[in-house]
Formats: C-alpha cells, sequence, structure tokens
C-alpha cells in the first residue's frame, strides 16, 4: 500500500500533467505525445538493466513492436488498439529467441551481441522490401481510430487527444514494471546484478531471469513502438538506429537508473533542454555535440544520475540544520 | 575463375585497413579494459586531415597521411586524458564516454567540412596486374603500409621494455604496477598508438571511399564483429578474424550484395558468441 504522501503526489502530477497539454502550443503538444513515449521506452530499458546487463538493442525492440503493428493493421487489418498489443508481443517474442544466443554472454560481450542482433534486425528490414518496405519504410499506417460515445467523439489525429491515450497507456505500464520490481521476480533482478554467484547459488536460474527481464523490457519497448507508429503514421530502418540507442542510453544515464523516476528525470529534462532551448536558439546543428558533452559531464561527474541531486541536496541540508546523524535510507 | 581470383585481391585489401582499425581497437581494450565507441570516428578523424591536407592544401599525401596518424593519436592521448583515466575503474562509464565522444567528433566535422563527402582525388591512378586481377596503386599502398605498421608494431612488442610494459599491463595490471610499471604511462602509449593506427587507416584509404562524416559508424560495426570473432584482447585474434572477416564480407558482396553480406557477417559473430562466447582466440573469462 502507498502512503498518503506519495498518493497525494502522484495526485498532484497526473493533475499537472492533465493541465499540461493546453499550456503548450500546436508542435509543443506533438513533442509532449512523444515524450511520453520515450518515457516507456527508457522506463522499460531500465528494467533490463537491473539485472545488470546493458543492451544496444532496444530501439530496434521498439521498432519490431511498431513494424508490427503497422503490419497487423496494414495487411490484416486487425484493429489498431488490439494490434498495438500484439506489436508488443512480437518483440516480446523476438526477445525470447534472441535472448538463447546473447545471455550466453555478459557483460561487453552481451552489450556488443546486442548491437549486432539489433543490427541484423534493422538490415532485414532494410533488405526486404516486401514485407517491410526497405529503406523507406512503411508509409500511411493506420491511424488510432476515433471513439466515438455519442454525446462525445474523440478524434485521435488531435495530439491533445492522443497525449491522453499515450499518457493512459504508459501509466498502466509504468504501474506494472513498478509492480514487477517490487515483486520477488524484481528482487531477484537485483540479486542476479549484485551477487549472481551467490544467487546462483540459492537456486536462482539467472539465465531465465535474465530472459525473463529481456522479454519484459521488450514487450513494453514494442507497445512504445505501436504507440509512435499510429501516432507518427510512418517507420522506417533509420529511426530505430544507433543514434536513437545512444539517446535512450543518455536519458538512462543523466537521469540514473537506481530508481523508477531517474530515467523519466533523464528524459524529460534533456527534451526539454533539447527542444525548448536548443532548437529555439536555432542550434539543430550543435545538438549532438552538446548531448555529447552532457553524457560526458554527467558520467564524469555526476555519476549516480540526476535522481542522485535530490537526496544528496536533503542529505546536505539536513546535516547542516540539525544534527549529522540524519542520513538514513529513504524509500523510493 | 578471374572474378574469384580478383574478389581474394579486395578482400586482401579490406583486409587489411580492417585490421589497422581492431588492433587498434584491440590495444586500448587490452591495457584500458574499455571498449572504445569512438573508433570509427578516428577512422573518419584520420580520412579528414587527408580531406583538409591533402585534398584543400595540397600537401604530398604521405605527409597528410603521417600527420593523420599523429593527429588522431594526440586526440586519443587527449581522451585518455580526459575520459578513460578518471574512469579507469568503471569500464562501462568509459564506454558511454567514449559514445558522447563520438558526437562531439561528429559535429565538430560536420561544423568544419559540411555533411557532405569529402572528394579526394587519389594520388596515383596507376595499377597494376597480378595473375590477371587488377590491384590500384593506392590500394597496393594501404596493404604494404598496413604490413609494415603491423610488423612494426610486433617488433615494437615483443622487443622494446614499453612493448613489454604494455603486453604486462594487458595481462595483469595490477602485478604490472607492482613491479613499477607505470600504469598511466602504459595507458598513454596504448591510447596514442590505437588511436593512431585508426587515424592512418583512414587517412590511406580516404581517396577510396569518399569520407562523410557518418563514415565511423559502419567502420565500428565491422571492428566490433571482428574483434569479437578474434576474442576480445587479442591482438593475433583480431589480425586473423579481420583477414576472415574481409573475405567473408567481400565474397558475399560480390556475388550477392551488401546489406546480405552485413547481415552474413554479423551472424557470423553471432554464431561465433554461441559456440564459443569470448570469440576464437579469447582469453577463457574477460568479461
Amino acid at each position: 500500500m502507498w502512503r498518503i504522501a506519495t498518493r497525494l503526489r502522484l495526485l498532484i502530477l497526473f493533475a499537472a500533467l492533465a493541465v499540461l497539454p493546453y499550456l503548450l502550443s500546436y508542435s509543443q503538444q506533438e513533442i509532449a505525445v512523444l515524450l511520453v513515449i520515450n518515457v516507456l521506452l527508457v522506463c522499460s530499458y531500465r528494467l533490463l538493466t537491473l539485472t545488470g546487463e546493458w543492451s544496444l538493442g532496444h530501439v530496434v525492440m521498439m521498432g519490431v513492436g511498431a513494424y508490427a503493428s503497422a503490419l497487423l493493421t496494414k495487411r490484416l487489418g486487425v484493429p489498431v488498439p488490439v494490434s498495438m498489443l500484439a506489436g508488443g508481443l512480437a518483440a516480446a517474442a523476438v526477445a525470447a529467441i534472441l535472448s538463447v544466443p546473447l545471455f550466453r554472454m555478459k557483460g561487453f560481450y552481451f552489450l556488443i551481441g546486442s548491437f549486432a542482433a539489433g543490427e541484423i534486425i534493422r538490415l532485414i528490414w532494410k533488405r526486404f522490401t516486401d514485407p517491410f518496405g526497405g529503406p523507406k519504410g512503411l508509409k500511411r499506417i493506420d491511424a488510432f481510430p476515433n471513439i466515438d460515445f455519442g454525446f462525445l467523439e474523440i478524434d485521435f489525429y488531435e495530439p491533445v487527444n492522443y497525449y491522453f491515450l499515450a499518457l493512459i497507456v504508459v501509466s498502466a505500464s509504468l504501474y506494472v514494471l513498478h509492480r514487477i520490481e517490487r515483486s520477488r521476480i524484481g528482487l531477484t533482478f537485483h540479486a542476479i546484478h549484485w551477487q549472481d554467484r551467490l544467487a546462483e547459488s540459492v537456486g536462482v536460474d539467472n539465465f531465465r531471469y535474465r530472459t525473463l527481464a529481456f522479454v519484459i523490457a521488450s514487450f513494453f519497448a514494442g507497445i512504445a513502438g505501436g504507440l509512435y507508429g499510429h501516432y507518427v503514421g510512418a517507420v522506417n530502418p533509420t529511426r530505430f538506429g544507433v543514434d536513437q540507442m545512444v539517446y535512450v542510453l543518455v536519458w538512462a544515464i543523466v537521469g540514473g537508473t537506481a530508481t523508477l523516476h531517474g530515467p523519466i528525470l533523464g528524459v524529460v529534462v534533456l527534451t526539454v533542454i533539447n527542444e525548448i532551448v536548443l532548437r529555439g536558439l536555432g542550434l539543430d546543428t550543435v545538438r549532438p555535440l552538446i548531448y555529447g558533452a552532457i553524457l560526458i559531464l554527467s558520467v564524469l561527474y555526476l555519476p549516480d544520475g540526476l535522481e542522485s541531486l535530490g537526496p544528496r541536496l536533503r542529505a546536505r541540508l539536513r546535516r547542516r540544520g540539525r544534527d549529522p546523524a540524519a542520513a538514513g535510507g529513504r524509500a523510493a | 575463375m578471374d572474378l574469384l581470383w580478383q574478389t581474394a585481391v579486395n578482400a586482401m585489401y579490406a583486409a587489411s585497413y580492417m585490421s589497422l582499425i581492431a588492433v587498434g581497437l584491440v590495444m586500448i581494450f587490452g591495457v584500458m579494459g574499455v571498449i572504445n565507441f569512438a573508433h570509427g570516428e578516428l577512422y573518419m578523424l584520420g580520412a579528414y586531415c587527408v580531406v583538409f591536407l591533402y585534398a584543400q592544401e595540397n600537401f604530398p599525401f604521405l605527409l597528410a597521411a603521417a600527420a593523420g596518424l599523429v593527429f588522431v593519436g594526440l586526440v586519443g592521448l587527449f581522451m585518455e586524458r580526459a575520459m578513460f583515466r578518471p574512469l579507469r575503474d568503471n569500464p562501462l562509464s568509459g564506454l558511454i564516454a567514449s559514445i558522447g565522444f563520438l558526437l562531439i567528433l561528429q559535429t565538430l566535422v560536420v561544423l568544419g567540412f559540411g555533411r557532405r563527402m569529402g572528394h579526394v582525388p587519389p594520388p596515383t591512378q596507376e595499377k597494376l596486374e597480378v595473375f590477371g586481377a587488377v590491384l590500384t596503386h593506392q590500394r597496393l599502398l594501404v596493404i604494404v603500409a598496413a604490413i609494415l605498421l603491423l610488423a612494426a608494431l610486433w617488433a615494437f612488442l615483443k622487443r622494446t621494455r614499453f612493448g613489454w610494459a604494455l603486453r604486462a599491463c594487458a595481462q595483469d595490471a595490477e602485478a604490472a604496477a607492482l613491479q613499477g610499471i607505470s600504469m598511466t604511462q602504459t595507458a598513454r602509449i596504448a591510447m596514442f598508438i590505437g588511436a593512431g593506427l585508426a587515424g592512418i587507416a583512414g587517412a590511406l584509404t580516404a581517396p577510396l571511399v569518399s569520407p562523410t562524416p557518418y563514415i565511423g559508424h559502419s567502420v565500428i560495426v565491422t571492428a566490433f564483429i571482428i574483434i569479437i570473432v578474434g576474442g576480445i584482447g587479442s591482438l593475433e585474434g583480431a589480425v586473423i578474424a579481420a583477414v576472415l572477416y574481409a573475405f567473408v564480407h567481400t565474397f558475399v558482396t560480390t556475388f550477392f550484395d551488401g546489406v546480405i553480406a552485413n547481415i552474413v557477417g554479423l551472424a557470423l559473430m553471432l554464431a561465433v558468441l554461441v559456440v564459443r562466447p569470448t570469440g576464437l582466440f579469447g582469453a577463457k573469462e574477460r568479461a
């Protein structure tokens, strides 16, 4: 059960999120939709990093979801909400297959192996024009169907409406991710990360749990992909390339991965900097440079991410304010 | 038959510059334990040294290539000082920092030279025939330079005190430090050589590939495949894997197409990893 303070904080947060799109311009609303989708992407990535493995194929998993969902609607006429779910399942299935070779490796080998696996998938999209559309990808993907309540018709071409749709899907997904982390399974992920030999010696099947984390993370990445594909209306292999993966990595690293709000903080802060400051100043060309510099500086000087700033500040204030003894553990 | 032999000659050329890149990457990993994701961009930087000095400022080609080696080597020293030394105990952070550095290098080159292909006129148009296969002098130069540089590196590693120190650090950094070998000094040497080799590979191949600021991407993918197949940390493995990969890739490209060749290359790497998770020549445990 959540404490009252946490519930209150969530309530305020959701109230703010509900008001937010009405304060934004049309193009900012579109960015807000993508931001919400990216929150799911980076949070699902974090679930995998709980086991201590860093993949470079996560964005490709998002692409698998997007491609699968788009093809199901285009070719088979599956309704969009069902196809999105199927996209997530497709990503999970691909992850389950890939985990057989990939989880024979650890650390660097896994990192590079996942990179290679992702590149293979991307090259398949590029090479096989039927059904994947080749380098140009898939276009004119069906949009999310309008909902007609009789008195109220919701048109999901409107960014505001899609924003709320994405917000609901992503919030529900984050809740599930949160529950998984707090469950026995999630605790086992942590155990595998910090003490894999010890975990194994008490009967934990590391391979199976790593696979499970990879499959769950990919499922939610696939859902994010479906949300993305049916919103933008087009997908192509370049969209799910290494550059995009680098951004996910940057969000996770800059935000920190110890808590669920760490990566969210990372993606929100960097997107705001990116869209409002850099684009506003017309610095599009130097954007990668600034991202690179932020990445290096945060690895060097803020190794635990933005999420560590709050507790650190609080601890310092407390020490200065009253007695030096109070710097205890804090439930996230 | 002619096509087969011609393809083999082409593969030899590919193998030679790929070995230079992969060996540099392996050296950096061996001594510092960091996978340098920006290695492809070091190659790109070497190519742009030639674009600038040779194609734009008309210096002699070989001088421009040598400048590429030195300049990129110095960039390597900077990376060591600014990122890899402070992050020595944390290989994952080192890798992530190198991704950041990659973005910076790319952007700087875009700002300096634009996004489009840099055109480098070949220094010679001459070619010779080797048993019916055509080999341009430029490609021959790359092959000869690669063999000479790798031989020099081998002599350096096996015959000089610096080379011994370097190999000692790669085997066991702590034990090497206890023998009075300076970790920092060794890391500097490894970084200079590793980066310099990538730089000269880029410089020598610049007239053959028409460099863009984003050329590093395909280079690093290839280099990863090679060092994984060869076993991360094994210099001999890197060279052998480079030859193996170059032959497979060139033949599949010739008889099918480039994208299929890339897929086959990546699948080859995954297959090696499944059978031998530490590569063909890798040590038993290093992850």
